[in-house]
C-alpha cells in the first residue's frame, strides 16, 4: 500500500491543499443555497415591484429612491441607532467589569457564571414574555419594587418616552453575558508578571485594572462592542414579542420596520431595498471587525 | 504594614462577593420570578402587592396550557426542526470546518463571518418565496432548511477554530503510512476532535431551538415550532398569565437546563467565537 505512494507526490502541498477543499464541498453547495442565493436573490428584487401576487415589473432605483423620502424608513434608521448605541454601552461596561470579577478566584465561581450567562441562552420569546408580564403598569412586579425603594411608578413600554430605554434594559439583562464571555477569554490570556510586580509595588486593584488589565484586554473589549454593535442592530425577538415596534411605532427598529413591510403589507419589492441598505450597514461594521482583528497579533 | 495589607485584602474580598452579587442578582431575581408565575393560581398571579411564593405549588398552569393548545405537537416539530438541523449541520461543518482549517483558507472562513452577521430577516424573503413556488410551506421542510442558516455557520466556525488548534503531526503519520486523506481526517483528526464536535452541537442545537422569526414567517397552524406557538399564547389570552409563564418554562427549560449541565463546553465554545444564532 505505502509502496504506490510516492514521495514526491507526497511533498507537493498543493495536491493536499485541493483535496482538502473536497471537504469543504458539501457545506459550500448548501451555503450557497440557503446564504448566497437569498443575498443574490434579495438584490434582484429590490429593483422590481414585487407584492406577493401578480407582476413584478422592473422600477430600477425606485425602491432606493422611496427610502430617501419614507419618514417612517428614517425614523426607523434613527431609532435603531439610538437604540445600538446604548445597547453597546451599557453591555460594555456592565460586562467589562463581571469580567474583571469572573477572573479571579472565588468560591461558586463557576455556579456563579453559569447564572450570569442563562439569560443569553434562554430562549428570546419566552424571556420576552415574562418581561412583558413584570413591566405590566398596575400588576407588574417591577413597578412593585418600584414603589418599595419609594419610587414613582414607570410606565416601561407602555408609553413612548420610555419604551427604547425599557429596551435597552432588556437587551443589556440578556446580551452582556456575551461581552463577559470574549473579555474574560481576553483576561485568561494576559500574562501573570505585570500583576506580579504590581502586587509587589503596593498597587490597588482600581490602578491595577486601569494601568494593566484595561490596555492589555483593550483589544478584546474592542472585538467585544463590534459584535454586540451588529447583535443590537439587528435585535428582532424581544422588540417584536414585547411591543411589536409600538406603542403606535415609537420602538419600530429598521428590522421590525423591515418584517412589517415584507411580511405585514407584503411589499417584498420594498422590503428587498430595505434589506440591502441594512445589509451594507451590517457590513460596514463587519468589516470594522475584520480590521481591527488583522490588524492584531492573536495567540 | 502587615495587617493594613490584609485588611485591604479582605476588603478586596468583599467588594469582590459584593459585585458578584450584584451582577447576577438580574438573572437570579428574574428566572425566580418566572417560576413563581408559572406555579402559582391566577389569583395570586394578579394579587397586588404580588405574591412571591406559590402556596401551595400549582401545576394548572401546565395542565392549562397543554388542554388548551395543541403542544406536544409543537413540541415534536421543535425536535424534529432542530435535531435535523444540527445534525445536518454536523455532517456539512465537521468536514468542511477540517478542510479550511488544513488548507487555511481564511477566505472561506470570512464567508463564514458573513453569514454569522447577516440579519436572519434578510434570508426569508427570497426563501419564503422559493418555498411558495416549492409548494413546500406548510411542511416542516422549509424550517428544516432555514435552520441551517444557524446552524452551518456555527459549526463550520467553531470547528475550523478546533481543527486549527489540533497538532497536524498524527495524521501527517498516517498519511505516510498510506492512509488516504479522507481515512486520516475519519479515524484520526476526527476523534481528537470530539470535544470540539460536542461544543458546536450543543451551541447549533441551542441557536436552532430559540429561534423564532423563521418560525414566525414559515410555519403554518400544524408546523409551528414551540417559541412561534408560546408567542401565539400571548396573542390569545393576554390576561392569563400563570398558563403564558408556564408555557415560556416549558420551551426555555431544556435549554437552561442544558447550559447548567454543560457549562464549560458552552463557556469554551462562545468565547472562542462570540457565536450567536439568527
Amino acid at each position: 500500500m505505502s509502496t504506490t505512494l510516492s514521495p514526491s507526490r507526497f511533498r507537493h502541498g498543493r495536491n493536499y491543499a485541493r483535496s482538502y477543499w473536497m471537504f469543504a464541498v458539501p457545506a459550500a453547495i448548501v451555503v450557497a443555497a440557503v446564504i448566497v442565493f437569498p443575498w443574490i436573490f434579495t438584490l434582484f428584487m429590490s429593483v422590481h415591484d414585487w407584492k406577493v401576487s401578480g407582476a413584478t415589473p422592473f422600477v430600477g432605483m425606485a425602491n432606493y429612491a422611496k427610502m430617501l423620502v419614507d419618514d417612517r424608513f428614517q425614523w426607523a434608521i434613527v431609532r435603531t441607532l439610538v437604540f445600538t448605541a446604548a445597547s453597546v454601552v451599557a453591555p460594555v461596561i456592565l460586562g467589562v467589569w463581571a469580567a474583571v470579577c469572573f477572573a479571579s478566584n472565588f468560591r461558586f465561581r463557576g455556579l456563579a457564571r453559569t447564572i450570569f450567562v442563562l439569560p443569553m441562552m434562554a430562549t428570546p420569546v419566552a424571556i420576552s414574555l415574562v418581561w412583558t408580564m413584570m413591566f405590566h403598569p398596575q400588576l407588574g412586579v417591577l413597578n412593585y419594587l418600584l414603589s418599595l425603594v419609594g419610587l414613582p411608578p414607570s410606565a416601561w413600554v407602555y408609553d413612548s418616552a420610555t419604551v427604547i430605554p425599557t429596551l435597552v434594559m432588556v437587551e443589556t439583562w440578556q446580551w452582556t453575558p456575551l461581552v463577559m464571555l470574549i473579555v474574560l477569554g481576553g483576561i485568561a490570556s494576559l500574562p501573570s508578571d505585570p500583576y506580579e510586580a504590581a502586587i509587589l509595588d503596593g498597587a490597588t486593584p482600581w490602578q491595577m485594572f486601569r494601568h494593566i488589565t484595561l490596555p492589555l484586554a483593550w483589544p478584546f473589549i474592542v472585538v467585544a462592542s463590534v459584535i454586540r454593535m451588529i447583535d443590537a442592530l439587528k435585535a428582532f425577538d424581544t422588540i417584536y414579542v414585547i411591543t411589536l415596534g409600538g406603542p403606535g411605532t415609537s420602538s419600530e427598529t429598521l428590522n421590525i420596520l423591515l418584517y412589517q413591510t415584507a411580511f405585514a403589507y407584503y411589499d417584498l419589492g420594498y422590503g428587498s431595498a430595505m434589506v440591502v441598505f441594512f445589509f451594507v450597514l451590517i457590513l460596514l461594521v463587519s468589516l470594522l471587525l475584520l480590521h481591527i482583528r488583522q490588524k492584531q497579533v492573536w495567540q | 504594614m502587615k495587617s493594613r495589607h490584609r485588611l485591604n485584602r479582605l476588603l478586596g474580598r468583599i467588594g469582590l462577593y459584593f459585585s458578584v452579587l450584584v451582577l447576577i442578582s438580574p438573572a437570579i431575581l428574574f428566572f425566580l420570578w418566572m417560576l413563581s408565575l408559572a406555579f402559582k393560581n391566577e389569583a395570586d398571579n394578579t394579587a397586588f402587592p404580588p405574591v412571591f411564593i406559590p402556596n401551595p405549588p400549582t401545576f394548572d398552569n401546565f395542565i392549562d396550557v397543554f388542554a388548551k393548545n395543541d403542544f406536544l405537537t409543537y413540541t415534536i416539530n421543535s425536535i424534529i426542526v432542530s435535531f435535523t438541523a444540527t445534525g445536518l449541520a454536523l455532517l456539512l461543518g465537521v468536514p468542511a470546518g477540517y478542510g479550511i482549517a488544513k488548507a487555511k483558507a481564511s477566505k472561506a472562513a470570512v464567508l463564514i463571518l458573513i453569514a454569522r452577521v447577516t440579519p436572519g430577516l434578510s434570508y426569508l424573503i427570497p426563501l419564503f418565496l422559493l418555498f411558495q413556488w416549492l409548494g413546500l410551506i406548510g411542511t416542516l421542510t422549509p424550517l428544516i432548511i432555514t435552520h441551517l442558516v444557524i446552524t452551518v455557520p456555527i459549526v463550520v466556525w467553531i470547528m475550523i477554530g478546533f481543527f486549527e488548534g489540533l497538532p497536524g503531526e498524527l495524521e501527517e503519520a498516517a498519511l505516510v503510512d498510506g492512509a488516504t486523506i479522507w481515512q486520516a481526517f475519519r479515524y484520526v483528526a476526527m476523534p481528537l476532535a470530539r470535544p470540539g464536535i460536542t461544543v458546536a452541537m450543543i451551541l447549533a442545537f441551542i441557536f436552532s431551538w430559540n429561534n423564532f422569526i423563521f418560525g414566525v414567517v414559515l410555519a403554518g397552524r400544524s408546523t409551528r415550532t414551540l417559541p412561534v406557538a408560546v408567542y401565539n399564547v400571548l396573542t390569545f389570552e393576554q390576561i392569563s398569565w400563570g398558563p403564558l409563564a408556564a408555557a415560556a418554562l416549558v420551551v426555555t427549560a431544556p435549554v437552561l437546563l442544558l447550559t447548567l449541565l454543560m457549562q464549560k463546553e458552552i463557556v469554551a465554545g462562545l468565547t472562542a467565537g462570540g457565536v450567536k444564532g439568527g
